[in-house]
């Protein structure tokens, strides 16, 4: 019996809530999703039609969707309880919004350093 | 249950696990709460003074023109000093030991959610606090301002600067356990019945504040290892000459800077919250408010850091959002004040001295608030930046308020903790004497800092028309340093009169008085049922009902079976050595450049602390007997 | 009720774990420190006045390959936690050696990327973006490095009959497995950010 099968065995279970836990074939399935992604994300980074503006989306949004991916299913998040989720999400919302206002200053705002070149 | 706990296997003669409860080895080892905010306290009270001691010799150079008591050298570290020592050695671990002391009392907790990790945060802040001052006696103190700003922090010569990052960097590891800890209590281990919303403002003030804590800390730690970088390993985060720009610094900093004002304010304003309903009589005014308005304090609070960059160049649109945060600020805090106006109107109320420094807390802090809004109009902050109008300002918040409120806390609560009142006579003299000298010292900075008159500069030239102040700000300098001497002696005093507390001598609401005074090890003999907010005092005076009252006093007679069966965390010395290794891996960054063994140096503090976590994991909260 | 933490042995408020509530806190104010480290990349990598620019110097393919294998490694990971949850030792041993291995491969990639760069003249001390690469990087490879020395830490302890009774031993397994996604996620973002986002030249 291979680990993967393991999971539909329920002989040693100590968690109670086993049931609900994803099977090892899920995981595995995401895991592939991820691996896809990513070859998707470095294939886009070499097509030299797209604009810049596109291309940047576009990772932006693959990047996004991997990265909520690991988080809901790796770590858990989509079946733990809320309040976990929360902790994470307010420390990834206020880093987004703070860092996001500190370079709006310099690059919008700021212009570039005095004494370099633009 | 019990089979894991066979498994693990005894540790023999010098690894024993220690077991005293007394003694300088029982400190040492204690992983008790209540220990542990005694020796924050301590410490905190112990690192005033030498904060004090700079802030005298700074003001002794400062009384006449060309003064000749500091040369410019000194003074810089003097001053520098001051302000790291103040903020981070003082107002943060007095307001960290409070909260360690009366979380678990007053939400009905046994201890902490992690005693190890609580007394890691103790020894961590110890040993950074003295290896910070450590400075002075190898080649000299910081001496670039506690805030640090780049690229004359990277630039200036010595270590003290490295000492600088390296010192706040251990301090902040301290910070951020600490954070952590407090989170997890509070939201994990509230008695049955302790809702959100029953638990005393000093609770909820402390949970603002805790994640503050967890938020701010990284980023200043970002900066600290980009300044670090710089001076020690030739990295150019802030090199001007390859593009290096000094407003990251400043960024990173104030975004660290600003919440961090909010987290020394917060637990006083959360102490002051508890005090004035108990010496008025009556609960506090508006306690959803007051409480809303801490989180919204605490929210805001990461909006509005580049009020500290107004004269940087920010830009009109950049300077216009900051000074309109900062505006808005302003509002959930005047609610706070109104609220506990409100809780003295029509109160019953007594003059004691806990009472005197919490009126004090709000009046000074009134003043200091509304300095600090005409900050936020950006032409009047671009003549006050820089100037002791700037310094009248955070001195009136953060000793007018931090400090009143905090030393509030210690006379209102030191009766539980040490089991006899301190002098209301000295009390009261104590009081006068810090709130004449107080606003002595901060009140003519207003004036002299509107006159022109710089900071952070070690001399001012004759015919600038500031003599005058400034004698008088020294004289209240020695004022406040004599009020702190009647409070030394007060407690000594107390100490030997013994004058017994009781479990409840100021006829309080709140939880932490219904158990003797000192509390016992465990607290509370049986975990208490909490049916309403101020639910002690509901229960001394609201109750009318034949139910059995909840037993919650802890006791000498009678209630010992019920002690047996309390597992209480076990003594551990690995939260001592693991703090050790830090400043050894930090002496070693220092000397990095004159000892050929110094990665050997860092590699073997880090080992110290590795193997110290690793023995830390493999030890059980609690020792099998 | 729709909450599965593992098995609770004291009574806490709101029913959940202190430690992974504990490790969750810790992992929000993470995203505050990798914020600022990327945010001061993002600032400082085309202020290039001496020394590569960053088109110059990356080699995409073999960041990628490394990318791939950190996110298989969290797969490992996983494996690992459902090994112990259904009380099987050897097979979350097995799991977790994966994931260490896994790990120090990435950490392998990571020191021939860095000794590459600074062979072809990029350093700490080169520019502002070799000073913010190097430490954004640097630090993302030390929280891998401490992830795999908590790896082989489990693995002793499951060794040594330290993870028993199972579902205690989960908690720990689970506990760690929040630490190393995390730091996948990391490099998600790193990878995108730094190394797929173009610069300017």
């Amino acid at each position: 019996m291979t680990d993967l099968d393991a999971g539909t065995s329920m002989e040693h279970v100590v968690d109670p809530h086993m049931a609900d836990h994803p099977s090892p074939r899920k995981y595995v399935n995401v895991a592939i999703i991820l691996a896809i992604l990513t070859a998707i994300e470095v294939a886009a980074s070499y097509i030299t039609g797209l604009s810049e503006t596109t291309l940047i989306v576009t990772l932006m949004l693959l990047a996004l969707v991997k990265f909520a991916m690991v988080g809901l299913y790796f770590m858990h998040l989509k079946f733990d309880s809320r309040t976990f989720r929360r902790f994470f999400v307010t420390g990834i919302i206020l880093a987004l919004l703070v860092f996001g206002a500190v370079l709006w200053l310099f690059f919008a705002l700021g212009g570039p350093a005095p004494g370099l070149g633009a | 249950m019990a089979t894991h706990v066979e498994t693990i296997p005894r540790r023999r003669g010098l690894l024993a696990r220690p077991t005293a409860k007394t003694g300088l080895w029982g400190w040492m080892t204690t992983v008790d709460h209540k220990k542990i905010g005694i020796m924050y306290g301590a410490t905190a009270i112990f690192f005033f003074l030498v904060g004090g001691l700079e802030a005298l010799f700074i003001r002794l150079q400062l009384a006449t023109p060309n003064g000749e008591v500091l040369s410019a050298e000194m003074y810089n570290q003097f001053f520098t000093m001051h302000g790291l020592t103040m903020i981070f050695l003082v107002v943060m671990p007095l307001g960290v030991a409070l909260m360690n002391y009366f979380i678990p009392l007053m939400i009905g907790a046994r201890d902490v959610a992690f005693p190890r990790l609580n007394a890691f945060s103790y020894w961590v802040f110890l040993v950074g606090g003295l290896f910070l001052y450590s400075s002075f006696f190898l080649g000299g103190a910081p001496d670039g301002g506690w805030f640090g700003y780049a690229p004359l922090s990277t630039s200036l010569p010595g270590n003290g600067m490295t000492f600088y990052s390296l010192g706040l960097q251990i301090l902040g590891v301290a910070s951020l356990a600490g954070a952590v800890n407090f989170i997890i209590t509070i939201i994990n281990m509230r008695a049955p019945g302790m809702t959100f919303f029953k638990m005393p403002v000093f609770i909820w003030m402390s949970l603002v504040t805790s994640f503050l804590l967890l938020f701010a800390m990284p980023v200043i730690a970002v900066a600290l290892f980009q300044l670090m970088f710089d001076r020690a390993f030739d990295a150019n985060f802030f090199n001007p000459a390859l593009g290096g720009d000094p407003l990251l610094w400043q960024h990173l900093f104030w975004l660290f800077g600003h919440p961090e004002v909010y987290i020394m304010i917060l637990p006083a304003m959360g102490i002051v919250s508890d005090i004035l309903p108990t010496f008025a009589r009556k609960p506090i005014f508006g306690y959803a408010a007051i409480v809303f308005a801490g989180a919204a304090i605490g929210i805001m609070g990461w909006g509005v850091w580049a009020h500290h960059m107004f004269a940087v160049g920010l830009g009109p649109v950049g300077n216009s959002v900051f000074a309109a945060t900062t505006m808005f600020i302003a509002v959930p805090t005047g609610v706070k004040i109104f609220n506990w106006l409100g809780t003295l109107w029509g109160g019953d109320i007594r003059f004691k001295t806990p009472l005197l420094f919490a009126v004090g807390f709000v009046a000074l802090f009134i003043i200091g608030g509304l300095s600090g809004v005409s900050h936020a109009i950006v032409p009047h902050d671009a003549q006050q930046t820089d100037t002791y109008y700037i310094v009248a300002h955070f001195h009136y918040v953060l000793f007018g308020g931090a400090l009143f409120g905090l030393m509030g806390g210690f006379y209102y609560w030191w009766p539980k903790v040490f089991g006899h009142m301190l002098g209301e006579g000295l009390g009261k003299i104590h009081f006068w004497l810090f709130f004449i000298g107080m606003n002595l010292t901060f009140g003519p900075m207003h004036i002299v800092g509107l006159q022109g008159q710089p900071r952070r500069t070690y001399t001012y030239p004759e015919g600038m028309g500031w003599d005058f102040w400034n004698m008088m700000e020294t004289v209240g300098a020695f004022t406040i340093a004599l009020s702190m001497v009647v409070f030394l002696v007060n407690v000594v005093v107390s100490k030997a009169k013994n004058e017994e507390a009781g479990d409840d001598p100021w006829d309080a609401r709140t939880l932490e008085w219904a158990m003797s005074s000192p509390p016992p090890e465990h607290n509370f003999d049986t975990i208490p049922v909490v049916r309403e907010r101020d639910d002690f005092w509901d229960q001394k005076y609201g109750r009318t009902e034949e139910q059995p009252q909840p037993v919650i006093a802890g006791g000498a007679d009678g209630h010992e079976e019920h002690t047996e069966h309390i597992h209480l965390p076990s003594p551990s010395y690995f939260p001592m050595l693991a703090s050790f290794g830090m400043p050894i891996a930090a002496y070693g960054v220092i000397y990095f450049n004159e000892w050929s063994f110094a990665p050997l140096v860092i590699g073997g503090g880090i080992l110290i602390t590795l193997l110290s976590l690793m023995g830390w994991v493999l030890e059980p909260g609690t020792a099998e007997e | 009720m729709s909450t599965h933490e593992a098995t609770v042995e004291h009574h806490t408020s709101t029913g959940l774990d202190n430690t992974k509530l504990a490790m969750w806190a810790f992992l929000g104010s993470e995203c505050l420190f990798f914020g600022s480290l990327i945010s001061t990349y993002l600032l400082y990598r085309n202020r290039v006045v001496t020394g590569p620019t960053p088109h110059e110097i990356y080699d995409i393919p073999f960041t990628s390959v490394s990318s791939f294998v950190l996110l298989m490694s969290s797969l490992t990971m996983v494996l690992a936690l459902a090994a112990i949850q259904r009380g099987d030792h050897r097979g979350l041993r097995i799991w977790l050696l994966a994931t260490a291995f896994l790990g120090l491969s990435f950490i392998g990639g990571q020191v021939y990327e860095f000794s590459t760069f600074v062979e072809e003249g990029l350093k700490l001390s080169t520019s502002t973006f070799g000073s913010s690469f190097f430490v954004l990087t640097g630090f993302h490879g030390a929280h891998v490095t401490v992830g795999i020395l908590m790896l082989l830490a489990l693995v002793g302890f499951s060794w040594a009959g330290r993870l028993e009774p199972a579902s205690e031993g989960a908690r720990k397994v689970e506990l760690i497995g929040l630490y190393w996604h995390f730091v996948d996620i990391v490099w998600i973002v790193i990878f995108t950010v730094i190394y797929l986002v173009p610069t300017k030249g």
